[in-house]
């Protein structure tokens, strides 16, 4: 029985809580590496609570898609058309005001278009059996080119007056115990997630999918309906991103978040999910986010240029894939 | 006739009170081994016992923590891999090594391009191609074309280029490590002959399988491992299987085939004409309650797919296919039905493909085993939720059940031994309540402790009123295990008939030729 490695043989039941705290330790370790380099680096302006809790309002965009992302990447799947449905969502929100719809109508229409977009990718990815790679990618140009139709090609400009639900009073209104609103909806979403994750048959079908889909049917999954429901659920949380994009514009940007589905799944692999499926967790997706949002943030503080930023990213994602690999390799079996 | 003549001289290997820990964990404790020149060894233990550690360390992977091995008298103690290779040992493992879109011949040089190349690493082409023809040709398959990709070729061709290399490089000692359970039943005769044909020409092969059956055609000599110690070893012909399987387990079985008298109830499954889209073609039959009904034939008559139609996972082109629904008192028909649904009804089937279809690897045991009624059972409430606790108590009274060696509920199904990872997929059956059993190859690469434990099980369960179809290719089983049998030819069910009516000859003419000149009834 060498497979179990240095645990006992006997039944000790490895506390589960440390596994998965281990799992963690990975963008947790980053995310202080992230923190204590641009403190030196930044020392008056990184940790600030103004510079916080900037990060922490820019994060709230990255971090719906993300958890909504991680979804997908755990039933084995991939959602490329994220950035442009929040930028559909971002531009309906707009245009709806614009046309003289009320806050919650305007809201329902945001989400309602990424929810809708969602579900046509799972539709697609399970009754028409292509590969999501595919269909998303179809998505991707789909959805933005009917946010720039809706548009006219031109940011809509909003009346201050009507979208200023969005914009101060549930964005960037500070006075709102300690942080905005949004950062609160934002952890609030998280928790909820983590736990239809964690503790509901939805959340161990989705891992069943993305483990092993041939078991899965075997043992009953509705596997076809489950992919839908995923793929919707990835695009009604990219639907609320672009809604609250829209409250940080100010103007629904039918240019807007284009090649953020790259940050979106940087952020959940990041955060310790498998491409391959059967893996992934909420509260390291929300680290992930953390961690290339500081990045960014302290790249800027510190005035470094736009590429040295990039060039950053991309070294963080192949080291913790990496990371994870390793780790992987130790584990046997 | 190589005979295994007992001269030191001919002794090619002596490893001697080998031992390797792994953390807390001792995987060899202590094993002798000598396999001389021209003979065939046989390494026979229940999974765990150490076989696989200790071909590792044979060749180089692991490093012994103790112990003495000699090559040819001479000291040896591999640095790693490449040098075991260098001294000439050569290992076939149960999953193939061999890249598929390059060629034959490619695979075989793999790694040795620099030793047989020009300068700059260049390829001497010639010379590779007549090594490569040469090894074929020893293997008795001089018309395989070294310019064929790998990917054309099926899982014994594979296996056979795999042996190839093991010639090329000119290997002394050849490992095959359950080199069956890749290859269909048919092929396995052609890979014999080869193995037969290694030890006649002086190299000593070790081969490791569950199977009595192959140890007994093809063993000279054998060793058996039992929680990582050598504890029995001497020559194949003149020992009993039952002896062998007492050294493996430490124990008498009493009844490999435990058959309690069983009394079956009402029909519970009528099988009318039923046909698939390929196979089977036609099948008809009538299950009972409390009564295992076993389906033999080669493989590939499509008695997999008929397990598979009857559970929906692959549709039925014509054909009825009914279920007694005792409440209701009459027939329903499951010739539409989605795999949920069957379940929904009581219908389980359990895979003969474990590794992609029976168990989720990387799921831990508890959804695994759960997995199928979440929603049921006192572990969840309304809206889908569970605790977590209730599935850990659920899986534990399954694995006490059935015996599951693991660390805990929460450990991955993946990091099981193939005979626990099957217990498993049966706790599954067994946690969603099925009273209807589709069985396919219940026992494959399953050690001979745990298949003892899954025949009891099934005996216990038909006892119980439990209905169960088993497909199973090894007819001493099918007979010992079943109430009844039918035999599959070429998609076409046989008649099912008590198994005392069958012999072991009649099965596989039947399996062979159809049933010809039975039509009396």
């Amino acid at each position: 029985m060498s497979a179990s490695g240095t645990n006992d043989v006997v039944d000790t039941s490895p506390p589960r809580a440390m596994r998965g705290l281990l799992h963690l330790l990975g963008p947790f370790i980053g995310l202080i590496v992230v923190v204590g380099i641009f403190s030196i680096l930044a020392p008056e302006s990184f940790l600030t609570t103004r510079n916080l809790e900037k990060v922490a309002v820019q994060s709230v965009v990255v971090g719906l898609g993300a958890i909504g992302m991680t979804f997908v990447i755990i039933s084995g799947g991939i959602d490329l058309s994220v950035g442009s449905v929040i930028a559909l969502a971002c531009t309906v929100t707009g245009w709806s005001l614009d046309k003289g719809a009320s806050t919650p109508v305007a809201l329902l229409c945001g989400t309602g278009s990424g929810l809708v977009c969602g579900l046509l990718n799972g539709t697609a990815v399970t009754l028409l059996r292509i590969a999501p790679f595919i269909v998303t990618l179809g998505m991707l140009g789909i959805a933005r080119g009917l946010a720039k139709g809706i548009s006219g090609q031109q940011p809509i400009r909003v009346d201050p007056e009507a979208s200023a639900w969005f914009s101060s009073d549930w964005l960037l209104d500070r006075d709102w115990f300690i942080t905005a609103p949004a950062v609160w909806f934002m952890i609030g979403t998280a928790l909820l997630a983590g736990f239809l994750l964690r503790n509901t048959a939805f959340g161990v079908y989705t891992f069943a999918i993305g483990s092993n889909e041939q078991t899965a049917r075997l043992c009953g999954v509705p596997v076809r309906m489950m992919k839908i429901l995923l793929y919707g659920l990835c695009g009604l949380f990219a639907g609320l991103a672009g809604v609250v994009l829209f409250g940080r514009l100010g103007l629904g940007d039918p240019t807007a978040a284009s090649g953020m589905e790259l940050q979106i799944i940087a952020a959940v692999v990041i955060g310790g999910a498998s491409l391959a499926g059967g893996e992934g967790r909420i509260l390291g997706t929300v680290l992930g986010v953390f961690m290339l949002i500081l990045l960014e943030t302290g790249c800027n503080l510190y005035g470094a240029a736009n590429y040295v930023q990039e060039i950053l990213i991309g070294l963080i994602i192949v080291i913790a894939v990496a990371i994870d690999s390793l780790r992987h390799r130790r584990d046997p079996g | 006739m190589p005979s295994a003549v007992t001269s030191e001289d001919d002794v090619r290997l002596r490893m001697s009170g080998v031992r390797k820990r792994f953390g807390g964990v001792v995987a060899l404790d202590g094993v002798d081994l000598e396999v001389r020149a021209g003979e065939i060894h046989a390494l026979v233990g229940e999974n765990g016992a150490g076989k696989s550690t200790l071909m590792k360390v044979l060749s180089g992977a692991h490093r012994p923590d103790a112990g003495i091995m000699r090559l040819d008298g001479l000291h040896y103690a591999p640095a790693g891999p490449i040098e075991a290779r260098r001294r000439g040992i050569a290992m076939i493992y149960q999953e193939l090594t061999l890249a598929p879109r390059l060629t034959i011949e490619q695979n075989i040089m793999l790694g040795r391009e620099s030793r047989l190349g020009g300068r700059f690493g260049v390829i001497r082409g010639r010379e590779a191609g007549l090594r490569v023809r040469s090894a074929l040709e020893r293997l008795g398959r001089p018309d395989l074309d070294p310019r064929r990709r790998v990917s054309t070729l099926g899982a014994a061709d594979r296996q056979l280029v795999e042996i190839a290399r093991a010639l090329v490089e000119e290997a002394r000692i050849v490992v095959f490590d359950e080199p069956t359970s890749s290859i269909g039943r048919n092929e396995v005769e052609n890979l014999f002959k080869v193995v037969r044909r290694l030890r006649d020409e002086g190299v000593a092969v070790v081969y490791i399988s569950h199977f009595l059956e192959e140890i007994r055609a093809l063993g000279d000599r054998y060793t058996v491992l039992r929680d990582g110690r050598s504890v029995a070893t001497g020559r194949v012909p003149g020992t009993r299987e039952s002896d062998l399987i007492e050294a493996m387990l430490g124990r008498r079985v009493e009844q490999l085939y435990p058959k309690s008298r069983r009394v079956p109830g009402e029909p519970l499954l009528e099988l009318e004409g039923v046909a698939g889209i390929r196979l089977p073609r036609r099948a008809s039959a009538v299950l009972h309650r409390g009564e295992i009904l076993g389906v033999g034939g080669l493989v590939g008559s499509g008695r997999s797919e008929l397990l598979r139609l009857i559970q929906g996972l692959e549709p039925v082109r014509s054909g009825l296919i009914g279920l007694a629904v005792l409440a209701e008192g009459r027939l329903l028909d499951l010739t539409r039905c989605s795999p949920r649904r069957a379940l929904a009804h009581g219908l389980g089937l359990l895979s003969e493909d474990r590794k992609n279809e029976g168990v989720a690897l990387r799921l831990p045991i508890a959804f695994n085993t759960t997995l199928s009624r979440l929603g049921g059972g006192g572990l969840a409430s309304r809206f889908g939720l569970f605790r977590r606790s209730a599935l850990s108590a659920a899986t534990n009274r399954m694995r006490d059940r059935l015996s599951i060696q693991s660390t805990g509920p929460w450990q991955p199904a993946g990091e099981l031994s193939g005979g626990n990872q099957q217990k498993v997929a049966l706790a599954r059956l067994l946690h969603h309540g099925c009273d209807l059993l589709l069985l396919d190859e219940p026992t494959r690469g399953v050690d001979v402790g745990s298949k003892a434990q899954i025949y009891a099980l099934l005996d216990e369960l038909a006892g119980s009123g439990t209905a169960i179809i088993t497909v199973c290719s090894h007819v001493p089983e099918l007979l010992g295990l079943c109430d009844r049998v039918a035999v599959m030819h070429r998609g076409e069910l046989g008649r099912a008939r008590p198994a005392a009516d069958w012999s072991e000859q009649t099965v596989l003419e039947a399996a062979l030729l159809g049933e010809i000149g039975e039509e009396a009834a």
